[in-house]
């Protein structure tokens, strides 16, 4: 089974800069990590290549130095990675970055099954995902909390949705997006990372994939940031202490009052 | 007359709760930009009767295309007759919930119509002149707030967080037009099937569309002690919620992990107990109207957020308070 996974790297910690006038992340000078969430989704390839064989290809796109997410797949088991790169591709939005994305993945070919992060701890919109489905015109499972069962030309799923767990049957080739009740995460191992460090990952440039100009970067994206506010955390409210015999017995009246004042009960 | 459009959600016949979400922000908007509202309902067979309540709640038309195969949600055939639709009757704005129906069909369409997608909005509003949407979201972790919109192209597409808005007082005295759309044969794709819906637990909670819910953390200990949550909880109506530290040991499910890796929500009162209050966690409940926090620790992080916080030990703070409520409630406290 041949398996493509697009993962996204992502800044380590919520301490994001953004350049206000473009509306884009500042990513110089901050540590990056591989989208949390897509963690869950290389574990998922793994396993099933463990099982059935065939190869995994990692897929981003970013600057440059996404190669060390792409790097870090291969450490934890995965045998291709592709970077696509290129400056007419910086300022996508989640349309672009589908187009972008599908456009390599029709470029290599011969894959059965994409599986894709929920969202990434940045963006944040769980878009490119289905995204790449709709580009490709693939069967499309969301929120996929179960493989139960696969077999050459088929799968079937679960979904995690507000009713409870929806099975699905879908031919394959097919697109998931998966949650983190799927798996858990393993760590790269020493010989992984071995292989890692020896890995060359190829550049796809726009020119390389036969993209159409206009439909690229922050030019081809139909969205514009045209405003970004930075909320204040702190909410400033009532913190009531708990000190001797009595305490317990105010603060619960405490917190009653104004539980009722805000019509909460 | 320009339109906007709302997507309704059902389950055998009953229209879910984040359609009259969604017509309380489209009243609003379409007002302001002097646009007919109109709620399009794509699933399985409903009456008239039911549609009325579309109406009551700020609709002045409804699409309705009903089928026995539209009934669950299977996002290529959905997609398809949403596209269908658009491309029939030309919409200005469409809002969607960020539901996981909303959240799969949005994006796959916006591709299929050619046009941009904003994602989880909390915040929309009109732009003078142009008539753009202006829309506000929370990303990254919820610590920016960003506005977006699509200056050129249409029609103007968002999703919009479950919870950010209530729906109007039912109005009965309001009615509108209701035009079914026959379902073409050609939009269904037969490729993926739904094999039916499995539910762990008697009551499958959705945490995203609780009105209140009660959370637990690590200072919980262990699961026995979710008890006095549940007996919190029911005194609210609540669901239960927990930190992924309380998942992962198994004290509760992952549908019930609210945080970056769990779920987002938006509930009018969030209640937590032993919970430090992590950035990972505090992303999940940024949009919460009301914060109450119980922990030990005076420092904790929790506090920061909290609209109310009780620093004392929760062993201690919880069993007083199901006392209070079960007195409150007029009868003895050992009534139930
Ligand atoms: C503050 C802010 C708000 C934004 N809001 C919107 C918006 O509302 N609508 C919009 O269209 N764009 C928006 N964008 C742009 C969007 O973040 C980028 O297009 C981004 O490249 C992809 O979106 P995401 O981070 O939301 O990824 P998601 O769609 O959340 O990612 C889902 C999965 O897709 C895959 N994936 C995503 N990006 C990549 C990648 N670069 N390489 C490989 N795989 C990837 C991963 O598997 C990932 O887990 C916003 C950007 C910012 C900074
Ligand atoms: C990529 C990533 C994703 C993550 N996603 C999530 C997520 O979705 N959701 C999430 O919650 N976390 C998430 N985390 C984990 C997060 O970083 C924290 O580890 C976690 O939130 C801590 O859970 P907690 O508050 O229950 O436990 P702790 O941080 O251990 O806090 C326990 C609290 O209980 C208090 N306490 C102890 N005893 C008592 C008592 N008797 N009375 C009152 N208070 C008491 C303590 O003072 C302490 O503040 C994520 C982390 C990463 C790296």
């Amino acid at each position: 089974m041949n398996i493509i996974i697009p993962i996204k790297q992502v800044p380590e910690t919520s301490n994001v800069k953004m350049d206000k006038e473009k509306g884009t992340m500042i990513r110089d000078g901050v540590q990056t990590v591989i989208n949390p969430l897509d963690l869950y989704a290389l574990e998922t390839g793994i396993q099933l290549k463990e099982k059935f064989g065939g190869k995994i290809t990692v897929i981003s796109m970013g600057p440059p130095s996404a190669t060390k997410a792409l790097k870090e797949a291969i450490a934890m088991g995965c045998d291709d990675a592709v970077l696509l790169s290129d400056k007419k591709f910086a300022g996508s939005d989640t349309w672009a970055t589908s187009y972008t994305i599908s456009q390599s993945i029709k470029e290599m070919g011969d894959y059965d099954l994409i599986i894709a992060g929920e969202r990434a701890t940045d963006g944040d919109t769980g878009q490119v995902g289905p995204g790449i489905a709709a580009w490709l015109d693939l069967p499309l499972a969301t929120y996929v909390s179960k493989i139960e069962k696969v077999d050459e030309t088929e799968l079937v799923v679960e979904r995690l949705v507000e009713e409870g767990y929806q099975k699905l049957q879908m031919p394959m080739p097919a697109l998931l997006t998966v949650v983190k009740e799927i798996s858990h995460p393993r760590l790269p191992t020493l010989r992984g990372k071995k292989k890692a460090r020896v890995s060359e990952i190829p550049i796809f440039t726009a020119e390389k994939m036969n993209l159409k100009p206009e439909s690229l970067g922050l030019n081809g994206s139909p969205t514009k940031v045209v405003k970004i506010d930075f909320p204040t955390v702190t909410r400033g409210g009532t913190v009531v202490k708990v000190e001797g015999e009595t305490g317990v017995e105010e603060a619960v009246d405490k917190l009653l009052d104004f539980l009722k004042r805000k019509e909460l009960i | 007359m320009n339109e906007l459009w709302t997507i309704a959600e059902q389950k055998n016949g009953k229209l879910k709760s984040v359609s009259f979400e969604l017509l309380s922000r489209g009243r609003k908007l379409a007002d302001e930009m002097n646009a007919k509202l109109c709620s399009v309902l794509i699933g399985g067979p409903m009456k008239d009767e039911t549609l009325q309540e579309l109406f009551h709640r700020g609709a002045d038309m409804a699409y309705v295309v009903e089928d026995e195969r539209l009934e669950d949600f299977i996002v290529e055939t959905h997609s398809n007759v949403l596209t269908d639709l658009i491309e029939t009757y030309k919409p200005h704005t469409i809002l969607a919930a960020a539901t996981t129906s909303g959240r799969t069909m949005m994006p796959y369409v916006a591709i299929k119509v050619n046009t941009g997608l904003t994602a989880d909005c909390t915040e929309l509003a009109i732009e003078e002149g142009t008539n753009h949407l202006l829309q506000t979201r929370p990303a990254i972790g919820g610590n920016i707030m960003a506005t977006i919109k699509t200056p050129n192209h249409s029609p103007q597409m968002a999703t919009v967080r479950p919870k950010s808005s209530r729906p109007l007082p039912e109005n009965t005295s309001r009615s509108g037009e209701i035009l079914r759309v026959k379902l073409k044969e050609e939009l269904v794709d037969a490729r993926v099937k739904v094999l039916g819906i499995r539910k762990d637990e008697e009551e499958f909670a959705n945490i995203e569309e609780a009105d209140v819910i009660v959370s637990g953390g690590k200072g919980m200990k262990k699961e026995e002690n979710f008890g006095m949550l549940r007996d919190l909880a029911s005194h609210f109506n609540a669901v239960i919620g927990a930190s992924r530290d309380a998942v992962d040991r198994g004290w509760a499910t992952y549908p019930h992990q609210v945080g970056l890796s769990g779920k987002t929500v938006s509930p009018k009162l969030y209640i937590c107990a032993g919970v430090s209050g992590s950035i990972q966690h505090l992303a999940g409940i940024k949009t919460a109207e009301h914060i109450v926090a119980i922990n030990s620790d005076p420092d904790a992080n929790i506090f920061q957020v909290a609209d109310f916080g009780i620093v004392g030990d929760l062993f201690e703070v919880i069993p007083a308070l199901n006392k209070k409520l079960e007195m409150e409630k007029g009868g003895a406290p050992d009534e139930i």
